[in-house]
């Protein structure tokens, strides 16, 4: 996917560039946003690494693990289906909570263990396995409705282009999420009933 | 909102160092450890943002953007913002760190904290790439009938767009 984007931004915009009479300015251009990547990068390392050496800290201090605890009630009203003890609930839960810290490196891998366990219990029940079970879907839903509590990345970059208050977005934001998760939550709570109906 | 929002970050590391401290973990430790893991992600960040800030910068010094701007106008005149946006968004829907080029280019032409600055702000922060999860997630689970799982994911993220925008307009 990106590949195609890239190539469409580096060839459509020297093509585009040349047509329009712009061929120096694209030139100056390539050179200055690749130094300016550099330089934005120095100030997201010290905020990233400021954050992960936090959730260092409260992964070893085992808060992580109470959190998944914690959210286990809300698993069980998402996903009532599925049994209690299955390998997909735990997957489930740490990928929620690394999303909601936004451990986003950390979401991807057990997010994918989350869906292949929930294959594997579509196999269990005997259902078709190439055919998206309602846990997968609301699972996905849950996803991309984003969970994060705190946009580390986008207050990094907010700073670095001189935002007189780059964490004044945290709530704002926080309400957004909200807002895209419930939509999400009662979107599959609908579905889910449906099929529980057929 | 912004005043609470400075609230948070402070109470964190307080609520985090203090749940440590009470747990006897070694903090000073723990906390290195974790943000060297942070400068490796920094530094995978740096190549991909090179390539991205070129390819954004490219399109944008090109002339590229305006034209697209020029069609897509009457669309975003409707509520207000630059077509920037619109292109923003669809473009976050398959690729977060492209998008993260062209969230970088509204910031530098209209600054973080503008209109058009906020709305990106909020909206990058509470969507995802759609496209993306979705097609990694169910090719790991070998599943080709996908059902109901798009239209849900452009309902969740289409609302969280509504209210960024919203958030946005009452912040300025």
């Amino acid at each position: 996917m990106l590949n195609y984007l890239w190539a469409f931004m580096i060839l459509g915009g020297i093509l585009c560039g040349a047509l329009m009479g712009n061929a120096e300015t694209v030139s100056n251009a390539a050179l200055e946003s690749a130094g300016d990547a550099v330089t934005l990068c120095i100030t997201m390392a010290g905020i990233v690494a400021l954050w992960t050496g936090l959730m260092e800290i409260a992964k070893e201090a085992g808060l992580v693990e109470r959190m998944t605890k914690g959210i286990a009630p809300f698993l069980a009203f998402l996903f009532p289906r599925i049994p209690k003890g299955h390998p997909a609930l735990a997957h489930i839960s740490t990928n929620v909570i690394a999303n909601v810290l936004g451990l986003g490196w950390a979401c991807t891998p057990v997010g994918l263990k989350a869906m292949e366990s929930l294959a594997d219990l579509e196999r269990e029940r005997g259902n078709p396995p190439h055919v998206a079970s309602p846990e997968m879907c609301s699972f996905l839903i849950l996803n991309v409705s984003s969970l994060q509590l705190v946009p580390i990345n986008m207050i990094a970059y907010r700073s670095q282009y001189g935002s007189a208050n780059p964490a004044g977005i945290i709530l704002p934001a926080l309400l957004a999420t909200l807002i895209s998760t419930a939509v999400a939550i009662a979107f599959c709570k609908m579905m889910d009933r449906r099929v529980a109906r057929i | 909102m912004t005043q609470m929002s400075n609230f948070i970050i402070p109470a964190i590391v307080f609520l985090v160092v203090a749940f440590g401290l009470l747990n006897h973990v070694k903090i000073y430790e723990c906390f290195l450890k974790g943000a060297a893991d942070g400068l490796k992600i920094a530094w995978e960040i740096v190549l991909t943002l090179i390539g991205l800030m070129m390819g954004v910068g490219i399109l944008r010094a090109s002339g590229f953007f305006t034209l697209l701007e020029r069609a897509l106008s009457p669309v975003a005149a409707l509520f207000g913002f630059p077509a920037q946006i619109l292109t923003l968004l669809g473009v976050k829907l398959f690729s977060s760190s492209a998008a993260t080029g062209l969230v970088l280019d509204v910031f530098g032409t209209y600054g973080p904290d503008s209109y058009p600055g906020l709305i990106t702000s909020i909206v990058m922060s509470c969507t995802e790439t759609v496209f993306y999860i979705l097609s990694v997630y169910f090719l790991a689970a070998k599943v080709t009938k996908t059902r109901y799982a798009l239209t849900g994911a452009l309902l969740s993220t289409a609302a969280g767009t509504i209210a960024g925008i919203f958030l946005a307009a009452g912040m300025t």
